[in-house]
């Protein structure tokens, strides 16, 4: 039974990085109906430049993690206006296409200026314990947790209570109209490219503290299963992208636990193709039909 | 007259010929066939410098068979091509041996000219299974005197077993390399022939992705397991370090000994266990240890620190072994002949070296000590020779 509740708690951590992660790929999905597959790249080079200003800059940790949360933002808005805003009368495709090969930019810069070495990320936490009912809970296990959930609930607040998330709504309804009521689109967009980078980032300083690995492909495997979780919970409905991605978290660490890590993508991979098939609009969507 | 005089001429030139034939060189010449430059040259330089020390140490004492020694350099710079071309340099230049190259690539090049030319090369460190292979069969004229990975697998299940006197032990490795998966293979055959047994996590070893960095599920599981005395981890520190920091936080792991091949010795270990202080009851094995309290490698850790400038490493160690494993063959054999050289290396058994005491198995690989380091607070405290 203890064994039990521990893998729930490390299906809890991994899917608190997920969900973290999948925050904002369903922001931006939810705005401009664009999969941002350069997402988990996004996140990757906030890691970097969490662990830089830390190392090299001597940064105190929470300025480091403003740091990394502003430029990454700032990565984010570049990409949007340089990369996706020419492409906003295109296809979907194209924009897709585009996001892929931004994905494969980034990756591929980050190596050229750190090399393919591993780094670690400063340890700068002191990991601490804490044993309840036979089940062992790290310091930053919560701090993960929590600061995924509280960012959701900040998140919801903005999309629901504010000038700024009205906006955002009414451009993902439609952005002629939107304009027409006196909504600056582009900078709302923007604005949600942003933010969702700012929480890349900061998941990616979280993933640094608790995995300390970092390398310039770091962001591949967790921005795939981030979307499948976007994916899974509903992608563009903030709650979803939470409960999507701890449930991802949960289902991989028991395939690990019980079955075997080699099959636990697999399974992951496989419940995205269900949820294609059966439910497309996720656990939290609701089939909504197009009108032509 | 005429044709005395072009009698005599022949006569004479005949029998300069034959001078010149039957003229010793006044020297013995060997090859040195490293990356000097280039992106290995961390590990072509220290074996020229131990090479350097061992020839200044032997022609010091009076050379081999009364001859000095003498070192033919070449750098290959890492370039497979570069260094097939250096072995025929050396060729030319009449070596009785060659000692080369640091790495497996350039020294699997070196194989086919070796084998053409009948000259003996003997490599301190290519570890390729391949490099002294020429196809299905060994090369009769490659040799090398650092061990397989794989044979790290049997030294270590030994460790384990008689050391350690573990019982149970549990298996993880990465499913994606062949390091990985043929220590693993070794390590479980070997401590079950030992006595030991092996406890099963889905299989007879638990693997893992390379691509993996969440951990903590498997090890709860293996921890879940029950009592066992040893953790075999079949990889590189990449891995191998967030493995042992995970494992550290997990009920039941946080004392258990976690034992792994060469591929842990890397500075970047302690930091991916998240610090050192989870780095400790922590074994690998190698080919040298500094740590190591035997006269002879503490003359030769004396004597290399002098003439280098810096502390022996491994890869030191192997080359000076390589060198005085060459010169105790041109020794026995009583000759330079290339050929004659070769068959006495062959023989060579129980060669007393700094790097452990050496005879060749039937594939030119050597069979001989590894060194277990252990780690304390991720410090290297300890150093056990392990016989296979």
């Amino acid at each position: 039974m203890s064994q039990f509740l521990q893998q729930v708690i490390n299906g809890l951590s991994i899917g608190s990085v997920y969900a973290l992660i999948a925050l904002g790929y369903t922001m931006v999905y939810g705005i401009i109906k664009l999969i941002n597959f350069a997402h988990g790249d996004i996140f990757m080079f906030g890691t970097y430049v969490g662990m830089l200003s830390i190392t090299v800059l001597h940064l105190p940790f929470p300025i480091a993690f403003i740091v990394a949360m502003a430029v990454t933002a700032l990565l984010g808005v570049i990409i949007e206006r340089v990369a996706y805003k020419p492409l906003r009368k295109s296809t979907k495709t194209a924009a897709l296409i585009t996001a892929i090969g931004v994905s494969f930019l980034i990756q591929n810069s980050v190596l050229a200026v750190m090399g393919a070495n591993i780094d670690a990320f400063p340890q700068v936490i002191e990991n601490r314990y804490y044993d309840f009912l036979g089940v062992r809970v790290n310091l930053i296990q919560m701090i993960i947790f929590f600061t995924s959930i509280s960012l959701m609930f900040i998140l919801q607040f903005i999309v629901r209570k504010t000038k700024l998330g009205r906006a955002m709504r009414s451009v993902a309804v439609d952005k002629d109209a939107s304009a027409l009521m006196g909504v600056n689109v582009d900078n709302t967009i923007t604005i949600t490219f942003a933010i969702g980078s700012a929480l890349a980032a900061a998941a990616g300083i979280m993933v640094g503290l608790y995995y300390i690995k970092v390398y310039p492909f770091m962001g591949f495997a967790p921005g795939l299963k981030a979307f499948v979780a976007a994916v899974f919970g509903g992608i563009g409905i903030i709650p979803g992208a939470m409960i999507g991605g701890f449930s991802i978290g949960l289902i991989e660490t028991m395939v690990a636990g019980y079955g075997s890590t080699l099959y636990k993508d697999a399974v992951v991979y496989g419940i995205l193709i269900l949820i294609l098939l059966v439910k497309p609009s996720g656990l939290l969507g609701k089939n909504v039909k197009e009108k032509v | 007259m005429k044709k005395l005089l072009s009698i005599l001429a022949i006569t004479l030139l005949a029998l300069s010929g034959l001078t010149a034939c039957s003229t010793t060189p006044k020297t013995i010449k060997i090859g040195l066939n490293l990356e000097l430059t280039g992106e290995v040259s961390v590990y072509g330089v220290p074996e020229k410098l131990a090479a350097q020390l061992a020839v200044d140490e032997i022609n010091a004492a009076g050379g081999i068979n009364g001859k000095d020694v003498e070192l033919v350099i070449y750098d290959n710079a890492y370039d497979s091509a570069k260094a097939v071309e250096n072995a025929q340099k050396l060729v030319e230049d009449g070596v009785v041996a060659m000692l080369g190259s640091a790495t497996s690539a350039p020294t699997l090049a070196i194989g086919p000219v070796a084998l053409e030319n009948q000259v003996l090369t003997i490599t301190p460190s290519g570890s390729n299974a391949k490099v002294t292979m020429n196809g299905d069969v060994v090369n009769p004229y490659v040799f090398r005197a650092c061990f397989i990975d794989p044979f790290q697998g049997l030294v270590l299940a030994n460790f384990a077993y008689d050391n350690l006197s573990a019982k149970k032990a549990v298996v993880m490795g990465s499913n994606s390399s062949d390091y990985a998966k043929d220590l693993a293979k070794i390590f479980g055959d070997q401590f079950t022939a030992n006595g030991g047994e092996v406890l099963q996590v889905g299989g007879d070893v638990s693997w893992y992705a390379d691509a993996d960095t969440d951990f903590s599920a498997q090890l709860t599981s293996i921890a879940a397991l029950g009592d066992f005395d040893v953790l075999f981890v079949a990889d590189y520190a990449a891995r191998a370090g967030l493995i042992i920091g995970q494992a550290r936080a997990i009920p039941g792991l946080e004392n258990v000994a976690i034992i792994g091949p060469d591929g842990f010795e890397s500075p970047s270990l302690n930091d991916l266990a998240g610090g050192a202080a989870n780095v400790n009851n922590v074994y690998f094995s190698t080919h040298f240890s500094t740590l190591l309290t035997d006269t002879k490698v503490q003359t030769f850790i004396d004597n290399y620190t002098a003439a280098a400038g810096e502390a022996p490493s491994a890869l030191s160690a192997l080359a000076y072994d390589s060198m005085y494993m060459l010169f105790a063959a041109i020794k026995t054999a009583n000759s330079t002949d290339p050929v004659k050289v070769r068959d006495a290396l062959e023989a060579t058994t129980a060669f007393a070296g700094v790097s452990g005491t050496i005879s060749f198995d039937e594939f030119h690989n050597p069979i001989k000590s590894a060194i277990v380091v252990k780690l304390t607070d991720g410090l290297q405290t300890e150093a056990i020779v392990v016989n296979p």
